[in-house]
């Protein structure tokens, strides 16, 4: 494994030989995967898991491949040349691991044919780029059902990033499932646009308790709203990660997020020749979405309905998108019965019953 | 809308108000003596990083905040040689400061990644705090009050004290304050220093009692809206507590408004206020023409007395 920091790729020319001396004359006879990561690794959320699956390629298949990250990439124009270095490294496999590096990744993947790319949770495909995805709704749709049974008041706290289909589907599958557990139940959602500003999540989540919420759950990155909710007494749940040394009272249980068997996969069919340009959208039953084991404060019965949650979207016999479902004006959108497509949800912007929203 | 109700809005605004008001009141200060220092982003981080770090090796939040406070000012000095003994431009320099606390403080922090300390919260009696009314008096954490302390203190410094009419002398015309056998350098040094622990402080309000952790760039930007802050302020220390606390009752206005379903404004508007109200503010006292009144006359200028 070889490490670089974007500030090294940024001094120079040399910087990519530079590397290439540094590592072991052996290791160019492995294939080289890389990656593109937004935060730093010690993050303990989403560049956290993204790393721990990368780390998984290194122990299954060390001996043929060499994985390479760069941290801390903006999702600017800057991701450009950053990504392109991986590639002119001799990387024949590209992670690109958030939305915003969309378009930088599909430019780059034009200049460099014979290199593939991965993107995550984005939609622009080609001949060379793959895209995947984790249903992390289905996790939400767990913890909606433990908030519901566990809420006091009713009143659950959203604390969204931005509004795109990704947050849409975990606000809508939490608010189902908490009213499956209790028909009354309310979300109240805002959305701080950003996925990492600890102040503003604490202050949002002390805003959202304030207006009578006792469970709130976070969409975005860091653990400062467990911790305000561990000062107050009152529960949450991780995201991304097991949070619970950061609140070890608040902390019911959280999403983690499983990468590693699909890197391995995705790097094996690169070594055997048949990878290929797929859309990939795994959840629990793949093993990419897992629950992490539930705190004390998880009621036997409320651990009982969120197993079966888990169990049904194993064995594929449970939705939560399946209907009746109501929007916030209280239309009925989706008929009884019917179940919405996933081709449907991946473009969903419109909220369900209960939530109660700015936009 | 019950007095808990309103009390726990109060305390939030708090929690938003005070590192702004820290940082923006340490500026203030550097901005007086006729230098502009950018770094106020960084200054915030390393003090953050700082804090926290003494905290954790020292179980001590009082030593963590002495950190902190140490942490801005050594950050602040790097800035103050290259602008004050080599007159490199203040601006390009702020920046490199503030780059440079953000790489410097996420390598400091990465052996303290994932653990916590205790907040440092109150330290009053939990019966003095234990009434909604009582609290809003002795709730909050020790910088709370240090901060608003200093509003006060950093006031009758700069209007009633000889070393603050030397300070103010510098940064209005620092030619005439040399040639009257001040040493233009070394107040700068001081006035600097006294920015860079400030911010420091303010930075640590993030680590050690909002979310008693370290994260990476966890300040987020506050320290441009404690620049903002002093040139919405005015250069003036009573409308900087009433600027700062503007500003936070903003930001906690734009999240409750969000909770409540209010969608009047797009978020970007709320996002935009503070440099907004900035820029109507600098047009409100451009047309009196009274800027130049306000604005400190050699602020950002290098200070060549040999020329």
């Amino acid at each position: 494994m070889t490490k670089i920091s974007r500030r090294t790729l940024f001094k120079g020319a040399g910087a990519a030989s530079l590397a290439a001396l540094a590592s072991p004359a052996l290791a160019e006879d492995k294939v080289k995967v890389g990656f593109i990561f937004l935060g730093p690794i010690g993050d303990y959320g989403w560049t956290w898991a993204h790393n721990k699956g990368r780390m998984q390629i290194d122990t299954e298949l060390g001996d043929k491949v060499e994985t390479i990250y760069v941290e801390n990439v903006a999702e600017d124009a800057s991701a450009i040349p950053v990504i392109r270095d991986l590639a002119q490294q001799g990387c024949k496999l590209i992670f690109t691991t958030s939305y915003g590096y969309m378009d930088q990744t599909v430019q780059v993947a034009g200049e460099f044919p014979d290199v593939k790319f991965e993107h995550c949770t984005g939609f622009k495909r080609a001949d060379n780029v793959a895209t995947y995805n984790s249903k992390f709704h289905e996790g939400r749709a767990v913890l909606g059902t433990i908030a519901g049974k566990l809420s006091k008041s009713g009143v659950l706290g959203y604390l969204g990033s931005y509004k795109v289909p990704e947050v849409v589907l975990g606000v809508n599958s939490f608010a189902l499932a908490a009213q499956k557990q209790n028909p009354a139940a309310t979300v109240k959602l805002v959305m701080i646009d950003s996925w990492f500003d600890p102040p503003k999540e604490a202050a949002a989540t002390e805003t959202l308790i304030n207006l009578g919420c006792d469970i709130v759950t976070t969409h975005t990155d860091s653990p400062g709203p467990l911790q305000i909710l561990e000062q107050k007494g009152l529960h949450g749940f991780g995201q991304g990660a097991d949070m619970s040394t950061f609140a070890p009272n608040a902390h019911l249980t959280a999403i983690e997020d499983i990468w590693g068997p699909y890197y391995v996969e995705r790097t094996k069919a690169l070594l055997d020749g048949s990878w290929k340009s797929i859309d990939t959208w795994d959840g629990f039953k793949e093993g990419t979405v897992v629950i992490s084991a539930y705190s004390k404060d998880v009621t036997p019965e409320a651990a009982a309905e969120a197993d079966k949650v888990q169990a049904g979207y194993k064995a594929g016999t449970y939705n939560i998108f399946t209907g009746p479902i109501y929007d916030q004006t209280g239309a009925l959108k989706v008929k009884e019965g019917d179940v919405i497509a996933d081709a449907d949800l991946a473009v969903m912007d419109w909220f369900v019953k209960g939530v109660e929203s700015a936009s | 809308m019950s007095l808990d109700f309103i009390i726990a809005a109060i305390i939030t605004v708090v929690g938003l108000t005070t590192p702004i008001l820290l940082a923006g009141l340490g500026e203030l200060v550097v901005e007086k003596s006729g230098v502009l220092n950018l770094g106020v982003e960084g200054m915030m981080l390393v003090g953050a990083i700082s804090g926290f770090g003494v905290t954790v090796f020292t179980f001590n939040p009082w030593l963590g905040v002495l950190g902190a406070a140490a942490g801005g000012a050594a950050a602040s000095m790097l800035f103050a040689v290259l602008v004050l003994q080599l007159n490199s431009n203040q601006v390009a320099t702020g920046l490199a400061l503030t780059i440079f606390g953000t790489g410097l403080s996420s390598l400091l922090g990465l052996s303290f990644t994932g653990r916590i300390i205790v907040p440092f919260l109150s330290v009053f009696p939990d019966w003095l705090a234990k009434d909604p009314v009582w609290r809003l008096f002795f709730g909050h954490s020790p910088i709370v009050y240090f901060a608003i302390l200093m509003i006060p203190l950093t006031s009758w410094f700069l209007k009633s004290t000889r070393a603050g009419l030397i300070l103010r002398a510098v940064g209005e015309n620092d030619l005439s304050a040399h040639s009257i056998g001040y040493s233009v350098v070394g107040v700068r040094y001081a006035a600097i220093a006294f920015g860079g622990a400030m911010a420091g402080i303010g930075g640590c309000y993030f680590s050690m009692v909002i979310t008693p952790m370290w994260a990476e760039k966890m300040t987020a930007g506050r320290g441009w809206i404690a620049l903002a802050l002093v040139v919405f302020a005015g250069w003036r220390t009573g409308r900087l507590l009433a600027g700062a606390y503007f500003f936070g009752i903003l930001m906690a206005l734009e999240l409750y408004a969000k909770a409540s379903g209010f969608s009047f404004l797009p978020s970007q508007f709320w996002a935009a206020m503070p440099y907004a109200m900035t820029v109507v503010a600098l047009s409100f006292i451009s047309s009196r023409g009274t800027a130049g009144a306000n604005a400190p006359a050699c602020l950002g200028k290098p200070f060549l007395p040999s020329s």
